[in-house]
Formats: structure tokens, sequence, C-alpha cells
């Protein structure tokens, strides 16, 4: 029965990869120009992809307001609600240094991940460099323990 | 307003019903708040059974980017002129940052704003204005 449950977990998973990475994709969030034309404002600057979030907030804002009323998810025993609430150095520090990063390339890690499907060398070297950067925090983590 | 922008509107804002929706089914089925960064590396930390259905998330959204390459693959041409040392660093910053920032555009834009989180907010507002000045100063510059 438990592993029945992880395996539908790992399924709905999928799935729901699936249809985030679909609107991603119709979104433009995968075409690193958009987003930079999005982000820069001293261009003739490209509102379109505010909306993304504009349309995304309203329907799980909706949608939580009646998930939170269940008492379990379907596919497991318990909620992995995110439980902090101060507002820490490390999460402003590291919200500004993520920005500069998305301004510079025009990736943040969902579309590039979608991207990745499409093969091309810079969406590969931008995984590489992601990855990388994820790990270092764990490295640097080990020895400064954040207080994040 | 010119056709371009509105069918450019039109998109996002289907696509962002997609990524609400998707977002709610996370919660709904497995519990779990649909942050991309975080989920993925999770899969660094390799946590037993708490591998498996981040892996599964992240080859379904590289599988839509192979259907969906294989369908428009216009939709994924980077014609951003970033050279690779920039694509490097960029992606050094995100990584590092969403992690030490518990989280990106999915995690504290979508979810955790959905949600009223405070915290997610003041991220959001944090890397919204450090991506709006990135950019400009980039493309003001380079």
């Amino acid at each position: 029965m438990e592993l029945k449950k992880y395996l539908y977990q790992v399924i709905s998973a999928f799935i729901v990869g699936l249809i985030f990475g679909v609107g991603l994709i119709i979104s433009g969030m995968t075409q690193p120009q958009k987003v930079i034309g999005f982000l820069d404002l001293l261009g003739s600057w490209d509102p379109s992809l505010m909306f993304v979030m504009l349309a995304a907030i309203p329907v799980h804002f909706i949608s939580y307001r009646l998930i939170a009323k269940m008492p379990s998810p379907i596919l497991d025993w318990k909620w992995h609600y995110p439980t902090k609430k101060e507002i820490t150095k490390p999460l402003v520090i590291g919200s500004i240094l993520f920005g500069f990063g998305w301004g510079v390339g025009g990736y943040c890690p969902g579309p590039a991940l979608v991207a990745l499907g499409s093969g091309a060398l810079n969406v590969i070297v931008f995984l590489i460099s992601m990855t990388i950067g994820m790990w270092f925090f764990g490295f640097l983590n080990k020895r400064i323990k954040f207080n994040r | 307003m010119n056709e371009l922008l509105v069918a450019s509107i039109i998109h996002a804002v289907v696509g962002g019903i997609l990524i609400g929706i998707a977002s709610s089914l996370m919660l709904v089925f497995n519990g779990r708040v649909t942050g991309i960064a975080g989920i993925y590396n999770g899969i660094l930390s390799f946590v037993k059974k708490d591998t498996a259905w981040r892996v599964a998330f992240v080859l379904g959204l590289v599988t839509s980017g192979i259907i969906g390459f294989r369908l428009f693959p216009e939709l994924f041409i980077n014609q951003s002129g970033r050279s690779l040392v920039a694509i490097v660093v960029a992606g050094l910053l995100v990584g590092f940052g969403t992690v030490l920032g518990s989280g990106c555009t999915s995690g504290h834009g979508v979810c955790g704003i959905a949600r009223l989180s405070i915290r997610s907010l003041v991220a959001t507002l944090a890397f919204m204005a450090s991506g709006f000045l990135a950019a400009s100063i980039f493309e003001y510059y380079f």
C-alpha cells in the first residue's frame, strides 16, 4: 500500500511537470530574449510576461483556499508547506543574486529545464553552471550554516 | 495596442493559467509546493524516498520541452545574443541565489504569493528588482 502511494506520487509529479512545462512554453518563458525584453526597462519594454504571474497567482490562490481545507493531500499522509516566516538576510540576498542571474541570462530554473528538451548548447551550459552554483551553496552551507 | 503585443499577452495568460493549474495539482495530490529550484536542488542531496518524485517532475518538464521543440522549435531559439561567459555567470548566480533565497520564480513568485506568504512577497520583489536592474544594465552597456 505504501509503495503504491509512492508510485502514484511519482506519476503525479511527472504529469504536473508536463503541464507546468507546457504552460512555460506557451507563455514565452523559454525564449530568453523575451524574458530580457520584459526585464529591460530601458529598451522597448515588453510587458507581456507580467501576465504569466498575474494569471497563475489567482488560479492558485483560489485552489489553495479550497485545498487547505482538506485533512491531507490525496497521495500523501501530510502536507509539506514551507513553515519559515521570518524575513532573513539570506532570503533577500539570495533572491537579489538570483534576479541578477535571471536578468543576465534570461533563464530561470523552470524554463531552462524545459528548454533542455531542445538540446541547445547554451541551455546545457546554463544548467551545468546552475547545478554547480547549487552544489557550491551546499558546500558552503556545511561550514557556515546559513539561517535561510 | 499592436496585435503582436495582444497575442503575446494572451499567450502569457493561457500559459500562466496552466502553471497555476499545475501548481494546484501538485498541492492537492502530492501536498507539495511547486518550487522548481527547490525540487531540482533536492535531487542533488539524495534523500531516500524523496528523490523519485523530484526526478519524475523534472523529467516531466524536460519531456514537455522535447515534445514542444518538435512541434514549435521557434519557441526555443535563444536570440538573446548573450555570450557563453554571460550564461555561465548567470547560471552560477541563479543556482546559488535560488538555494540561498529558498526559491525562484515558481516557488516564491507563484506558489508563495498565492499562499499570501510575506517571505515570498519580499523574495519576489527582490528578484524582480535586481532582474530589472541586471537586464537593463546589461542591455545598455554590452
